[in-house]
């Protein structure tokens, strides 16, 4: 444990007679649930009225270029999510699966399909008909995905090729000559990307506009980065798999407009009172784990819950990093230059946080570990999302030969209750912590 | 020895050595190349000319089939990946690639672009690779790009053999490789015009071998094959002539082929088409890996894990069976395969629209019983000729 960290433990404790802020608690969710309503009610608006609206996803949005044209997003990723929190998801799936899709493939794949397929109506509102819909190759099923809106709507589809991380080896370095022939591809793709939106809204390109959106990146980059950071004090004030969502919401929903970053300083205000006041996501924190993958959302409640009744909480998700669209260790948007500068970050981005990010992640878990005195991973393969769980089994076993860093492997899904086996998830859970139980009463001995 | 016999040992070596998981013609070229290396590829296509070029072996990675039996990759994979993907990994845990100096993976799907993270963390000392092929292919930046990514991966294959790669290297590589993949297409061209001639396994069979033997080698065998199969004494027979498509990375069992071919002529299919994935010459002119890169684009088949706009799969799909004067199709997509198993959905509904008969199929490398197959396939057939009559 560093000095800081040392600090961090006990900041809280000084200042815990003076009153709390009592505006602050609860703030962030109700900011949150007032946002989302508002991106839906746009969406649904924009459909009303014909404004085009792009499909897009949490990695590789281009959320930069789109708000500089005030063209609406809409995130397949979030909006199938919600139909899971909501216990939804199952009709939108069997619509797919009558429609042929099958059932190994991505479950927020054929939630979007289903929803498509029953009119769009979705319980939080109405899906538009998507105008342009944008792919990275940051998960290759973003382009099998996209090409599906392609032959229900004829929209054109945009694919951001983002090479990312190579291999043994490699790693991004403005002097590295690969790295620099990675951002002409990439610069040369957005410019491709300018023109098709000046094409599709009719409006020509505003350099000055996409400076302020990118300047609102770099703010709302740095707050994300310091919520994320308010999690080292014990006990940890949130739950990065449950509160970690709507930070990451807002983080894609808002990327680029001042309501994101407005946002992130309610949150960091809420957190540090909380911190200040000794209040934690749960109401006895025992054991501090890093999750690795999303949770099962079809079973939202009883996933955490599994964890919670051990006083295990979340205090940080490697989903924060690539799901929040890559910004969890900031940004920093070079505005006299803007479009050669949005593509070098969002290169790094794409290496170090959503692809190496998600497949060769072994480091920085291992700094999480000891950065946020995490007593162990939780690694949790959904079948929904190649991407994410393809080397999880590998990883856990690195780290506990490694760093003998405990590790927990279960799998589910995102959206699919039926691939939740609650007794077969709960005896592996309530395995993992008594081992961690019995390894931190010997620690103490 | 008759032709005959000649053929059948000719078509029994082939087999041995694709169903052989100990790599003997991999062992065979070490064992007379003392200081030579070997570069693994995984499916679906890589131009193997740039390690040919090198004085590399390049040899394609495309799982263990039946032979293999897993037992470490379950432990370093989630279950729900397909089984390429794992028993490929497998053949590497167990040992049987331990020649390899360099692997290369692409992204062609999630599992295969992150089964590099494992293969990096599990062979510190092998050069594991991602090789970014683009999937916006019509960007007027990506030919440059590719011949950037070739020059990269170049280096390194350059570093390993310990030899550095000069333009008249690369254009004999890719002359050898042309006559290659003409080869290839001529025996294509004999399962389309003339497929009694040639068996869907046999053809299996013949170009699977391209990946797994100094290509030199396999053009002799190409050579000798296909004017072995001409002089065959076969007679057509009523056969309905369907296309398979499915098989670009995750290959059907052999078993499988059989079950398709007793009832079936498969007078073309996507089976390893990334040995097939340059369609014409590359040019031997000018600068030899800018026209690696523009044939990659521009001289090439399709397939569900490359996006390109000038090419949609379905019409892609459509134009295979008239060109080939199927009948029908078996639209098949390997177990766990995302990108397979959503391209099904499209070719299907293509299909039913063009009013072209198709039966859906899934596999996995590693089955061992097909009655179910036989019996959907040979109804499926039955009730064309039926129909055809």
């Amino acid at each position: 444990m560093t000095e800081a960290d040392a600090s961090t433990r006990t900041a809280a404790s000084g200042d815990r007679a003076a009153a709390p802020h009592a505006e602050l608690i609860g703030a962030t969710r109700s900011e949150s649930h007032r946002l989302i309503e508002s991106w839906w009610q746009e969406l649904t608006e924009s459909e009303q009225s014909g404004r085009p609206v792009a499909n897009v996803f949490v990695m590789g949005s281009l959320a930069e270029i789109l708000r500089s044209f005030d063209i609406p997003m809409s995130f397949p990723e979030i909006t199938g999510l919600q139909t899971a929190v909501r216990g939804r998801s199952m009709e939108y799936l069997l619509a797919a699966e009558d429609y042929g899709y099958s059932p190994d493939i991505c479950g927020y794949v054929k939630v979007d399909v289903g929803l498509h397929l029953t009119g769009r109506e979705h319980p939080n509102g109405r899906l538009p008909e998507p105008a342009l819909a944008i792919a990275a190759n940051t998960c290759t099923t973003y382009i099998k995905w996209a090409e599906i809106w392609e032959r229900m709507y004829g929209c054109p589809v945009f694919v951001l090729d983002l090479p990312g991380w190579r291999g043994s080896g490699s790693g991004p370095g403005a002097e590295d000559e690969t790295f620099r022939n990675d951002v002409r591809y990439v610069e040369g793709q957005l410019r491709e990307l300018i023109a098709l939106c000046e094409e599709l809204t009719g409006k020509p390109f505003d350099v000055d506009r996409l400076r302020e959106v990118m300047g609102e990146v770099n703010l709302l980059a740095g707050l994300y980065r310091d919520v994320i950071a308010e999690n080292k004090h014990h006990p940890a004030p949130f739950n990065a798999m449950l509160d970690g969502i709507n930070y990451m919401g807002i983080a894609n929903a808002y990327r680029g407009h001042p309501e994101g970053s407005r946002f992130m300083r309610v949150a960091l205000a809420e957190l540090r009172e909380r911190v200040r006041l000794g209040m934690g996501a749960i109401p006895e924190e025992k054991f501090r784990l890093l999750g690795v993958g999303p949770a099962c959302y079809a079973q939202f409640r009883r996933f955490l819950e599994l964890f919670a009744e051990w006083g295990g909480v979340f205090v940080h998700s490697e989903y924060m990093g690539y799901a929040g669209g890559g910004i969890d260790e900031g940004i920093e948007y070079d505005l006299d230059r803007p479009v050669e500068s949005l593509a070098e970050q969002i290169l790094l981005t794409s290496v170090r946080r959503m692809s190496g990010g998600i497949f060769f992640s072994q480091e920085w878990q291992a700094e999480v570990v000891r950065e946020w005195d995490i007593d162990g991973i939780c690694f949790h393969g959904v079948k929904s999302c190649r991407t994410v769980s393809t080397g999880q089994p590998d990883v856990r076993e690195w780290q506990m030969r490694n760093h003998d860093t405990p590790g927990l492997f279960i799998q589910s899904d995102l959206v699919d209750g039926r691939l939740w086996s609650e007794a077969q998830i709960k005896n592996r859970i309530d395995a993992f912590f008594e081992a961690l139980a019995s390894r931190k009463a010997a620690l103490r001995r | 020895m008759s032709a005959q016999a000649q053929l059948s040992e000719l078509l029994d070596g082939c087999r041995a050595l694709i169903e052989d998981p100990e790599f003997p013609a991999v062992r065979r070229w070490l064992e007379a190349n003392r200081d030579g290396r070997v570069l693994g590829h995984f499916q679906v296509y890589f131009p193997e000319e740039i390690a040919h070029a090198a004085g590399m072996l390049p040899i394609k990675i495309a799982g263990g089939g039946t032979r293999v039996q897993i037992r470490q990759a379950d432990a370093r994979i989630a279950a729900f990946v397909c089984s390429i993907i794992r028993s490929s990994l497998e053949l590497g845990l167990s040992g049987r690639l331990d020649f390899l100096s360099m692997f290369v993976t692409h992204p062609i799907c999630d599992a295969a672009r992150n089964s590099c993270g494992v293969w990096a963390r599990n062979y510190p000392t092998m050069r594991c690779q991602v090789l970014y092929f683009p999937h916006n292919a019509r960007s007027a930046h990506a030919v440059p790009y590719l011949r950037d990514e070739y020059e990269r991966i170049a280096h390194i294959v350059e570093e390993i053999a310990g030899r550095r790669i000069t333009d008249e290297a690369l254009r004999a590589s890719i002359a050898l490789f042309n006559e290659n993949r003409a080869l290839l297409r001529e025996l294509y061209r004999m399962k389309r015009e003339t497929p009694w001639l040639v068996t869907s396994v046999e053809a299996h069979i013949l170009a699977r071998a391209a990946g797994l033997m100094p290509r030199e080698e396999h053009n002799a065998l190409m050579r000798r094959a296909l004017e072995l199969l001409a002089e065959r004494d076969a007679k057509p027979q009523d056969k309905v002539r369907v296309v398979f498509e499915g098989g670009f990375c995750e290959q059907p069992p052999l078993d499988m082929l059989a079950v398709i071919q007793d009832a079936c002529y498969v007078v073309d299919d996507d089976l390893l088409i990334g040995l097939r994935w340059l369609t014409d010459d590359v040019p031997t002119e000018g600068d030899p890996m800018t026209e690696l890169a523009r044939a990659y684009f521009d001289r090439s088949s399709y397939s569900p894990v490359q996006r390109d706009p000038s090419k949609p799969k379905e019409r892609m799909l459509i134009e295979r069976i008239q060109s080939a004067k199927a009948d029908a199709a078996i639209v098949a997509a390997a177990k766990m395969c995302e990108p397979g198993l959503e391209e099904q959905v499209a070719y299907s509904r293509a299909l039913d629209e063009a009013r072209i008969p198709h039966l859906v199929l899934e596999f996995e490398e590693k089955m061992t019983v097909f009655e179910q197959v036989r019996m959907e396939v040979e109804t499926f057939a039955e009730s064309l000729l039926f129909e055809f009559a």
